[in-house]
């Protein structure tokens, strides 16, 4: 018997049922990663071949104990203002040798950006949380003072330069463009984050 | 006017789902785009602490995890609650640590194998002792690039 009308329409009314399970297959089997975080390289191993020598005066010492209370430069600081204290000794340029910090050229404290560090030691007991806030804050000392001078160079941030340059959709070209401008805003504050091994409480 | 068929009253005309696929379809696609699949399962509390001056994780296959926290309910009856470290799927000593990553380092193709980021999953309750061990471990093997990973957040809300 011949067909009448063409084919019979195809029922879709379960394409959706169908749609459904592989939707909650996919949401139960994937995680949305959280995948941001602090970078930080650690010091090799093998100590360094020759003792460098470093002045007292270029380095900032931050101790933090078991019950989260800070020691900046043998002083009891709140956390908060930590940021402040690690960008004036950063920007400080004791022997005015840099020509573009802004801080109070006081001959006590750091010579240069390029020559000041940040020691940063913790206690055993000390909490993780804690920790990553010290971390945070001395790390966004240096990218505060790195947005300054980018803003002044290049009239952008260095935090967000440095976001498209890391971005790998970003084109070869304008990377090769930013890397050199990243590269000399990182020469002007060098991140030196020393991490001492950690001591035990007593 | 015969034509104009009054209607009854109450009878409401049926919903039309014939967009319904497509809507679903939708909802699938951003969700398998957005999220990656679980490879591990964790065994260890994960509430990651706060801030503010994150750098994201590009590139997935360049990155290896360690999970550190106090095991979850279900395992503390063996595993104690003490902080603990995990790798891949098994609760792990600090010394094994070094082993992991060697292992992990040999699986990726051989370009990769100087560009490995280490990412640390740290329960933010978790102290610091263990951290500095896994940290002493990590510079053993030459793994020195690492990644706290943190939620964005005031960082500040992590001393409460």
């Amino acid at each position: 018997m011949p067909r009448r009308g063409g084919p019979p329409e195809v029922n879709a009314g379960s394409m959706a049922d169908i749609a459904f399970l592989l939707l909650i297959f996919f949401l139960v089997t994937t995680t949305i990663e959280t995948d941001s975080g602090l970078d930080r390289m650690l010091p090799p191993i093998e100590p360094p071949e020759e003792d460098v020598v470093i002045k007292q005066k270029n380095i900032f010492t931050v101790n933090i104990n078991k019950n989260g209370q800070l020691l900046a430069e043998e002083e009891l600081i709140d956390l908060k203002d930590l940021r402040e204290a690690a960008m004036a000794f950063l920007d400080n340029g004791g022997d005015g040798t840099c020509n573009y910090c802004k801080g109070r050229k006081n001959p006590e404290s750091s010579d240069n950006p390029t020559k000041a560090i940040i020691s940063l030691k913790n206690d055993r007991e000390t909490k993780y949380a804690t920790y990553i806030t010290v971390q945070n804050e001395l790390v966004g000392a240096y990218n505060e003072l790195r947005n300054r001078e980018s803003n002044r160079l290049y009239g952008v941030d260095f935090t967000e330069m440095e976001a498209e340059y890391l971005n790998p959709e970003t084109d070869q070209a304008i990377r090769d463009e930013l890397k050199e401008k990243v590269e000399r805003i990182q020469g002007l504050f060098p991140q030196k984050l020393s991490e001492a091994e950690t001591s035990t409480s007593n | 006017m015969a034509k104009f068929n009054k209607k009854k009253d109450g009878d409401v005309p049926a919903v039309s789902t014939a967009s319904l696929p497509d809507i679903v379809f939708m909802l699938l696609f951003f969700f398998m785009t957005v999220t990656t699949m679980k490879d591990s399962s964790i065994m260890v509390e994960n509430t990651l602490p706060n801030a503010t001056e994150t750098k994201k994780l590009e590139k997935k296959d360049r990155v290896i995890y360690i999970y550190v926290g106090k095991p979850t309910s279900q395992y503390t009856s063996t595993f104690g609650s003490e902080p603990k470290i995990q790798l891949n799927d098994k609760f792990a000593d600090v010394g094994d640590v070094g082993d992991f990553i060697l292992q992990e380092r040999a699986a990726k193709p051989q370009e990769l194998q100087n560009v490995l980021t280490t990412a640390l999953k740290v329960d933010r309750d978790a102290n610091m002792g263990l951290i500095s061990d896994i940290k002493q471990e990590l510079r053993k093997v030459n793994a020195l690039k690492v990644n706290y990973t943190t939620t964005d957040g005031d960082a500040f809300a992590n001393l409460q």
